[in-house]
């Protein structure tokens, strides 16, 4: 018997004033409703366009449950289409990312097609004449996702055929891609690192949470951060250059009155980030000649400007997080209720010295990788709660944490750093797009 | 003088301190400016420009060395334990006058956790340097098998 299924009511109760009902993280029929309603209903993202730099580049990814593949086409346009053949459904493309050359070939009946996914060739195609198959689905070939944008070389998608549209979707929140995007010289990101994986036995929302929980870091990561202050207070000596590694690792144990007015700002949709006026990472030490650099691209204003913008985390709703400070990009793929595999993306500023390219890979490891010792410290929490939310004694999750009554939805505010009003805002979202378009199927289906 | 033999027992021996978990003693080996390196990419060539899953100095490993008796380290409570499983280490390079002394080992390494156990299959290659009578470690790199696998937490050290 199903209790959410088709049932928008139920499913709505279960996000109230500051509190969500610990089914969202729990409950094996929420996940699949997730997986049919949300993530369609969203703006996922699927890969980076410097993934697909020649024709017949592809990626793989999934939005939900559903497979999908990305291709550079011979005239430079990129597709996105469902990766199954239209024949028996065996995927076309296995690999997370490759070079198809002209065209895709089935594996399986060699039906082939080209790399905007219409059909090429069936071998033995007398065969099909005269039985209708021209009528078919499968005559067009591979099955388009139709609603794909690609902003600023960042590929977005949505399944469902109607639903918000992606400015609409977005609004004012692209920002921090934009600015990731200005920190090259030339205006341009490219992905050359496979990304870090790590697998978490949790549900993806606490991850997504995660991001903008600003009175974690100084508690949890006591035993990563603070113990690596705490060594290298003892072991630097006269030296006087703190070591990029302890730039990383330092301000993530910032007190509570660094976060608080480092500020949070939400925006419609469930889109929101920390570090709005400051951030744990401004005060990294200067790359030599990048500044420089970014000068003689932008002019002296717009060069400070862009780098004056350090944001801390910026969560896209539902499941992407972007830090465009170190030009990452973590992807909480939700596999089931209780498993999440976290994709940690390092881009490279373009034309920008190598150092600032290490910097970010050497974030990702220490912060995103298995091996990462701040990691450890966040997945056993998010490990505890899915252990600790079976409890009985209390249904719900509190997210009370400076709200305010009346507190208007799918609006823009900056707030205070500490206030868990972004997580209530993705829940919001998280209500919105579960049950969009659940009305309308429980009336088609009547 | 370092022949072949100093090296194997050199390997088994740093082996043996991490399933003891003799930390500062296994933080001995290292030179001052040694590194431990886990690439994330095949054969791959460069840890400062392409992706890693470690590549620590000294002060990182003593910050790992340090957390895992922290009071408020909760991924080790319980503690993770761990077993090194090594095959006969190959030597590669063995020159006194150059002081150039290089080995390559494969292993299978179980760490395990509460009522988790993983397994890790590899190889690890040692650069170890001269100073005084003894070896010390200037790299060790150990490439995994399934270096491209999702990962729970990794803890201890491979």
């Amino acid at each position: 018997m199903t209790k959410y299924g088709r049932n928008a009511h139920a499913i709505a109760a279960l996000v109230r004033e500051a509190e969500v009902h610990r089914d969202v993280y729990v409950d094996p029929e929420i996940f699949e409703l997730e997986m049919e309603h949300l993530f369609p209903n969203s703006w996922v993202y699927v890969g980076h366009a410097s993934q697909l730099s020649k024709p017949g580049d592809f990626i793989t990814a999934n939005i939900g449950r559903q497979p999908v593949l990305a291709s550079r086409h011979s005239d430079g346009s990129i597709h996105v289409f469902y990766n199954r053949c239209p024949h028996k459904g065996v995927k076309i493309a296995s690999e997370p990312c490759g070079s198809t050359g002209k065209f895709f070939r089935c594996p399986y009946h060699a039906w082939s097609f080209k790399t905007d996914g219409s059909l090429l060739a069936i071998p033995l195609k007398k065969g099909y004449e005269g039985t209708g198959f021209g009528d078919t689905q499968a005559s067009e070939g591979l099955s388009k996702v139709r609603n794909v944008v690609i902003y600023r070389d960042f590929i977005f998608a949505r399944l469902n055929d109607d639903g918000v549209s992606f400015e609409d979707y977005f609004g004012e929140s692209l920002s921090t891609i934009d600015n990731m995007v200005d920190r090259s010289p030339e205006g341009k990101l490219a992905v050359e690192a496979t990304p870090i994986r790590y697998m978490h036995t949790c549900n993806w929302k606490m991850l997504v949470e995660n991001q903008t929980d600003t009175c974690h870091p100084m508690v949890a990561h006591e035993s990563s951060a603070g113990t690596a202050v705490r060594v290298w207070k003892r072991e630097q000596g006269d030296s006087t250059e703190v070591p990029m590694a302890v730039q990383l690792y330092g301000p993530f144990m910032s007190p509570y009155e660094f976060y608080e007015q480092s500020g949070i700002r939400i925006w419609p949709n469930g889109h929101g980030h920390t570090g709005v006026a400051n951030s744990i990472h401004s005060n990294y030490q200067d790359i030599p000649g990048y500044l420089h650099q970014m000068v003689a691209a932008y002019g002296e204003t717009r060069a400070h400007e862009i780098l004056g913008e350090i944001r801390h985390n910026t969560v896209y709703f539902p499941n992407i997080m972007v830090k465009g400070a170190v030009q990452i990009l973590r992807n909480f793929v939700p596999i089931a209720v209780d498993k999440t595999l976290v994709e940690s993306w390092v881009y490279r500023l373009v034309g920008a010295p190598d150092k600032l390219y290490e910097r970010a890979l050497m974030y990702n490891r220490f912060i995103n990788a298995p091996t990462s010792i701040v990691g450890h410290d966040d997945l056993e929490m998010y490990e505890r709660a899915q252990e600790g939310l079976k409890s009985n004694g209390n249904h719900w999750v509190n997210l009370r944490r400076l709200y305010e009554s009346h507190e208007e939805q799918d609006v823009t505010a900056v707030i205070n750093g500490t206030s868990e009003r972004q997580m209530r805002n993705q829940f919001y979202a998280w209500a919105k797009f579960m049950t969009m378009d659940m009305d309308k199927r429980v009336e088609a289906a009547e | 003088m370092i022949s072949e033999k100093t090296i194997t027992d050199f390997i088994y021996r740093e082996a043996e301190l991490l399933d003891t978990m003799q930390w500062q003693a296994w933080l001995d080996l290292f030179h001052p400016e040694g590194r431990y390196w886990i690439p994330l990419e095949w054969q791959q060539q460069d840890p400062v420009l392409q992706p890693s899953l470690m590549y620590e100095d000294l002060l990182l490993l003593k910050v790992r060395v340090e957390r895992l008796a922290g009071e408020r380290t909760f991924s080790q409570k319980p503690k993770s334990r761990c077993h090194h499983l090594l095959q006969a280490p190959q030597i590669v390079a063995c020159d006194t006058t150059a002081g150039i002394f290089k080995a390559r080992t494969s292993y299978i390494y179980t760490e395990t956790r509460g009522d988790m156990l993983e397994r890790y299959s590899g190889w690890a290659s040692h650069d170890l340097v001269e100073v005084g009578d003894a070896l010390k470690i200037k790299l060790k790199r150990v490439d995994l098998v399934n270096f491209d696998a999702p990962f729970g937490n990794i803890q201890l050290f491979m």
